[in-house]
């Protein structure tokens, strides 16, 4: 296999590698790049602990090659402390005991994070639909949920 | 997880030199777009290709472009791009619906609909929209473009008509000229992110035409003639619904599996005819549940 040379912003900062074709993007951010709150979950796309922002979307990074990151602006929750409103969800969930193991906390803080940037106004529904999936063990998601539409009313 | 199996990564600088990968490695080159699916079959080994060809560096698959006769869904589109296209919205609502269902919206990020009819599972989401809104799959190769109609598309389960040096460019659909309603049903374990155990897709327009399709009730997903035939110029009553839904029975071929029996799923596919026609029906009238309440669990 041709390894590739890649340059990404990562949280903010150019960083620059050099991966096979079959690595995978969650792989390289935590073995590679010491960014660990991305996690390996289901490994399939399934359950959201893999989340990152990718191009200020949110995509899985365990079905992400690496080296479709060549070029790409790669947030992780370590870097979106700038963002609106994933300060707000983490102080929220801390008060709210919305996370227990903190496994998935990452991953939906993420996704809440995206879903409040496109619409502040989010229902529960909305909420509910926009954390799908993202799975969690412990909480049985309902201080998750209400912690998510807390933040949105600014409570 | 890593992928154990070894391949090249390509990412061809234009359409020429992706056509050219294609015709040369053929059935071992896998054309990479959101990668949701093939990331997955490379983890699993379902897939050893010799090479990945990451198309999304070519400008021409990307996109939705709504002109005055047809919507043309680039092979780059996702669903999330679908969702939050007011035109597919109102054109194309039933689409617009189906897109809402798929899996969860970090993967809706990076699925296309495109990957969604390649990968072409019997449950595919799209796939009945498409069907009723009779769209064409327009694929290339060095040789030339071919126009494929979605009904000749899909050939078994995880087949298609795509031949191993082409490569998928778009979906086109041309506008519907009549005023219509219409419904995706699904039928999932749960509300959220779920395959479909079944799904029903229906048409009204203005003129007491019907259409109606099909997933994961059968080998491959589609439009069910016989049912519209029953349909067609009939205004919607108890009797005409009990006939369609009879004419539905013997057009599905489900199978039993983890997700529900043979039996649920015929079942159930008459239960969301039923609503889904009633759905559309109220729809074309302006009145009914808002596109995007489909899903029934």
């Amino acid at each position: 296999m041709k390894s590739h040379d890649i340059k990404f912003e990562l949280n903010g900062e150019a960083v620059a590698v050099t991966v096979d074709p079959n690595d995978v993007l969650l792989d390289v951010l935590r073995g590679r790049l010491g960014i660990k709150s991305p996690k390996v979950g289901c490994d399939r796309g399934d359950c959201g602990t893999c989340t990152v922002l990718m191009n200020g979307r949110t995509v899985r990074s365990c079905l992400a090659l690496a080296v479709e990151a060549d070029g790409a602006q790669i947030v992780t929750l370590e870097g979106a402390n700038n963002r609106k409103w994933t300060q707000k969800l983490q102080k929220k969930f801390h008060e709210r005991n919305a996370f227990q193991c903190g496994f998935c906390a990452p991953g939906v803080i993420l996704s809440a994070t995206e879903l409040l940037e496109k619409n502040p106004a989010a229902s529960e529904h909305d909420i509910k639909e926009a954390i799908a999936g993202n799975l969690c063990r412990c909480t049985g998601y309902e201080p998750i949920v209400r912690a998510i539409a807390e933040t949105a009313k600014g409570r | 997880m890593p992928i154990t199996a070894e391949f090249e990564y390509v990412r061809p600088k234009d359409m020429e030199e992706a056509l050219h990968v294609f015709s040369l490695y053929k059935e071992k080159a896998r054309a990479l777009a959101g990668g949701t699916d093939l990331v997955v079959h490379l983890k699993e080994g379902l897939v050893r290709p010799e090479v990945v060809v990451d198309v999304k560096s070519l400008p021409e698959l990307g996109g939705l472009s709504l002109s005055a006769r047809t919507l043309r869904i680039g092979a780059l589109a996702t669903f999330t791009d679908i969702i939050e296209s007011a035109q597919v919205k109102e054109r194309f609502p039933v689409l617009w619906e189906a897109a809402l269902t798929v899996a969860s919206a970090g993967v809706r990020n990076r699925a296309t609909v495109a990957g969604n009819i390649c990968s072409a599972v019997p449950s595919a989401d799209s796939a009945p929209a498409l069907a009723l809104y009779e769209a064409e799959v327009l694929v290339r190769s060095l040789k030339g473009e071919r126009r494929i109609p979605l009904a000749d598309w899909f050939t078994g389960p995880k087949r298609t008509a795509l031949q191993p040096e082409e490569l998928l460019t778009a979906i086109e659909l041309p506008v519907p000229v009549l005023k219509h309603g219409g419904s995706y049903m699904k039928l999932s374990r749960y509300e959220g992110e779920d395959l479909a155990q079944g799904g029903i897709a229906a048409l009204v327009l203005s003129d007491t035409t019907y259409r109606v399709a099909a997933c994961a009730l059968g080998p491959v997903p589609g439009r069910c003639p016989k049912t519209e035939a029953v349909l067609n110029g009939s205004k919607l009553g108890p009797k005409v619904l009990e006939k369609a839904k009879e004419a539905l029975l013997g057009e599905l071929s489900p199978i039993s599996d983890i997700r529900s029996s043979k039996e649920y799923r015929l079942h159930m596919a008459q239960v969301m005819l039923e609503r889904a026609l009633q759905a559309a029906v109220s729809r074309l009238f302006g009145k009914g549940p808002k596109y995007g309440a489909g899903s029934i669990c």
